[in-house]
């Protein structure tokens, strides 16, 4: 039985999936866990799918996660959830932000965006906890603080950590003048299923 | 406490504990980070120089002087600063010089998957692999002891999965080092053929006393489990095979890799029954270790292409392969332009103007992506300009093609302004365009000399673009915004018209530095006719939905390049607050 966790966080460049890693990557530092993180820089960042890998345990080596062993995929968006679903273990969670960014070849025309993924992930026996981050983050006071609300959805699904140490390393990663507005993010993200 | 690093961010962290003065790359990734953290250390002297060669030899000229030196570089890179490495080998260091060679398995984000261990070996020098971060924060101020003890240049090849991992580093205090003296030796420095051949020999005996220290290195080390599966390996395949394999097979690790310990090696095959050598990209390893005539599994077994995974080794070892679901059938997600990228504009003029285009290494390779699809071939930093000027020699008095290299502004200081010096003086009509977005874009907004401020923060003038075209011999330079569509398509058919060489600076700052323009734009009601034309400038911000085109407005810059295109003037300004 393997005592190491995967998580694969995974959006379009741009959307701070790189943001949210460091959250849960100061968090699992607090808390002693033995951590690789695995990031993609460069091209892919221009629009492009992105992912991120975070595995933590007692001891962990590669950095990163084999297909069907991630335990929980936070997906930033819905098409891109549906992309990454076949890295979830059976039994796994997957978090999905309730949002559709169409891909270029869907915004000249020459592809459908599908229709139904949230359904169809849970036709399939996952877990799947769907957050609607756009309206969350608004609410809290700034749209671009989508990231936050789904840290706060994933704290929950974890079950690491007490809030109080999430909204101290969110405050101690995001820039001073937004840290009370994206620990708004994070309370909501965190009621939010 | 331990801190969780990228791989960029410890050996940096290793430059400053093992007291580096000067630290030189040129951007790159996976690189570029490594020296984006050495400037957070006031101690060490850091800077971009305009490319590899150059850092390489600002290296070699610092370590001469005395000092420890770090130099930084994607793995293509290593290929810009060959010349000067492949001599540095013979005259050795002073000062130890350290190059970390950043290779990327998997092509994540460059043009080929060169692999450059091979070069340690051409070249003759120690070569250093680690496998996490801790390691490569080690490695450096180990490469660096070997690098003086030894007298040679010191190679740490990471992969883009050990540059961008993160795991937990022990870091130390900085140890400051004074100057080495320096002492002139001509025999040592100066290689002309008689000094060089003198150093050869010098080179070959480093060479064994290099694989003398392969052997007692704790580096290397056997991880002893059982004599059934012997596995060797290094750098980050090492944590996959350990992930795959946990204690069910023995491990010969190394992470000294050349030149290698043959006894050491010797001795771990003969103790097990079975031997894999297990490795990404090239057989490295393998081709050495069975020119020793020791049997052992690994290219026949493990793909030459692309990254390897745990899964794959614990099939081709243990045998045990997991269902594994099929892809799903989903629209791609390839990298785009960004809404409000100044290249947009160009890349739509050359594509309606059905131009051939030579392009080069930067953003603007996505010119090449649909529904773009303006660019016919990309090869290497600073190739646009002289592909073009070949291609117009080959045709001369035969076609009439007026050929485009587009170049940005980074990659012309690289290595675009030999090449148009060769247009200028060679004289052909190539049209160059420099798309200068007052950045190195891609590799995430390095300064260059054209930005007017150095990696350690001070301003600079910056450099003439204009001025330094036309000291190589350009007489025609104009400079348009990229914006304006009617503009960029003037000034292209005015270089077509000219017979004559000539330049088209492009200038507008990357979308991602110059903050978005304070109106918004909308598509009005019932004006769209839904023609699609504006769809050819494949912005992201302009989404059909199969019935109508609607403009994002979260997504969109407000550039306004797509007004003009629209023949029914559907696209509109929104006035108001936003």
């Amino acid at each position: 039985m393997s005592t190491v966790t995967n998580v694969l966080l995974v959006g379009v460049g741009g959307q701070g999936t790189i943001l949210a890693s460091k959250v849960l990557a100061g968090v699992l530092a607090c808390l002693g866990h033995d951590v690789k993180m695995s990031e993609v820089h460069g091209m892919a960042q221009r629009g492009g799918s992105v992912v991120t890998q975070i595995r933590y345990g007692d001891k962990v080596y590669s950095p990163l996660i084999e297909l069907g062993e991630a335990d929980v995929i936070v997906a930033f968006e819905r098409l891109e959830a549906m992309r990454w679903v076949r890295y979830l273990r059976p039994g796994g969670t997957v978090i999905v932000n309730d949002l559709a960014l169409p891909p270029l070849p869907v915004l000249i025309g020459q592809a459908k965006y599908p229709k139904g993924l949230i359904e169809e992930m849970k036709q399939r026996g996952h877990r799947v906890v769907a957050v609607d981050a756009n309206s969350l983050a608004r609410e809290a006071g700034n749209a671009r603080t989508q990231n936050t609300v789904l840290v706060g959805a994933m704290s929950r699904v974890l079950g690491i950590g007490s809030k109080e140490d999430w909204l101290q390393v969110i405050a101690q990663t995001v820039p001073p003048k937004t840290v009370e507005v994206n620990q708004r993010a994070f309370e909501l993200g965190y009621q939010a299923q | 406490m331990k801190k969780l690093l990228t791989g960029n961010e410890a050996i940096a962290r290793g430059a400053y504990e093992s007291g580096v003065r000067v630290a030189v790359a040129y951007p790159g990734t996976p690189s570029t980070e490594i020296l984006e953290n050495v400037a957070q250390y006031r101690e060490i002297y850091s800077e971009w120089a305009p490319n590899e060669k150059v850092a390489l030899e600002v290296g070699i000229g610092a370590s001469l002087a005395g000092a420890r030196v770090l130099c930084a570089m994607k793995h293509v890179g290593v290929n810009v600063a060959a010349d000067p490495l492949m001599t540095f080998s013979y005259t050795g260091v002073n000062g130890g010089l350290v190059l970390v060679s950043a290779d990327d398995p998997g092509m994540h984000s460059s043009q080929n998957e060169q692999d450059n261990r091979i070069f340690a070996q051409f070249a003759k020098i120690a070569l250093l692999e680690p496998s996490d971060s801790q390691e490569a924060k080690d490695f450096v101020g180990l490469g660096l002891e070997i690098s003086e003890r030894c007298d040679t240049p010191v190679m740490l090849r990471t992969t883009t999965r050990i540059s961008h991992s993160k795991s937990l580093v022990e870091e130390a205090e900085r140890t400051p080092l004074a100057l080495r003296p320096y002492v002139k030796d001509i025999p040592k420095y100066v290689m002309t053929p008689a000094g060089a051949r003198a150093r050869h020999v010098v080179v070959e005996q480093r060479r064994a006393a290099l694989a003398e220290f392969a052997e007692t290195t704790g580096v290397n080390r056997v991880e002893w489990n059982t004599e059934e599966i012997g596995v060797i390996t290094s750098g980050v395949v090492y944590q996959y095979a350990r992930e795959a394999l946990g204690d069910r097979v023995s491990y010969l690790k190394l992470g000294f890799t050349h030149p290698l310990p043959q006894k050491m090696i010797r001795d771990f095959a003969a103790r097990v029954k079975k031997l894999y050598v297990i490795e990404e990209l090239e057989p490295y390893l393998e081709t050495q270790i069975k020119a020793w005539g020791i049997a052992c599994h690994g290219k026949d077994l493990f793909p030459r292409i692309g990254e390897i995974s745990a899964d794959l080794i614990a099939e081709k070892v243990l045998g045990v392969s997991k269902e594994v679901p099929e892809p799903e059938k989903l629209p791609v997600r390839p990298p785009v332009m960004c809404p409000g990228c100044p290249h947009r504009g160009a890349f739509y003029v050359l594509k309606k103007l059905n131009l051939p285009v030579t392009g080069d290494i930067g953003c603007y390779a996505l010119g090449a992506a649909p529904p773009l699809s303006a660019t016919d071939s990309t090869v290497c930093m600073g190739a646009s300009i002289s592909m073009a000027h070949g291609w117009m020699k080959a045709i001369e008095g035969e076609r009439p093609d007026r050929v485009v290299a587009v170049i940005g502004d980074s990659t012309f200081f690289h290595s675009g302004i030999t090449s148009l010096l060769d247009i200028a003086y060679n004289r052909s009509n190539a049209i160059t365009m420099i798309l200068d977005n007052r950045i190195t874009a891609m590799t995430g907004h390095q300064h260059h000399p054209g930005t007017g401020r150095t990696l350690m923060g001070e301003e600079r003038p910056e450099i003439d673009l204009v001025g330094l075209v036309k000291a190589l011999g350009i007489d025609r330079v104009s400079i348009v915004d990229p914006y304006d569509l009617k503009a960029t398509e003037a000034a292209l058919k005015e270089a077509i018209a000219y017979d004559g060489p000539s330049v088209i600076i492009t200038r507008r700052p990357c979308a991602l530095i110059e903050k978005t323009q304070p109106v918004k734009y909308l598509v009005k009601a019932g004006k769209c006719k839904t023609c699609r034309i504006c769809l050819r400038l494949g912005c992201p911000a302009l989404e059909y939905d199969g019935e109508t085109v609607q403009i994002n407005p979260l997504t969109c810059y407000s550039c306004g390049v797509c007004i003009d295109l629209c023949p029914t003037k559907a696209i509109v300004r929104e006035e108001g607050e936003l």
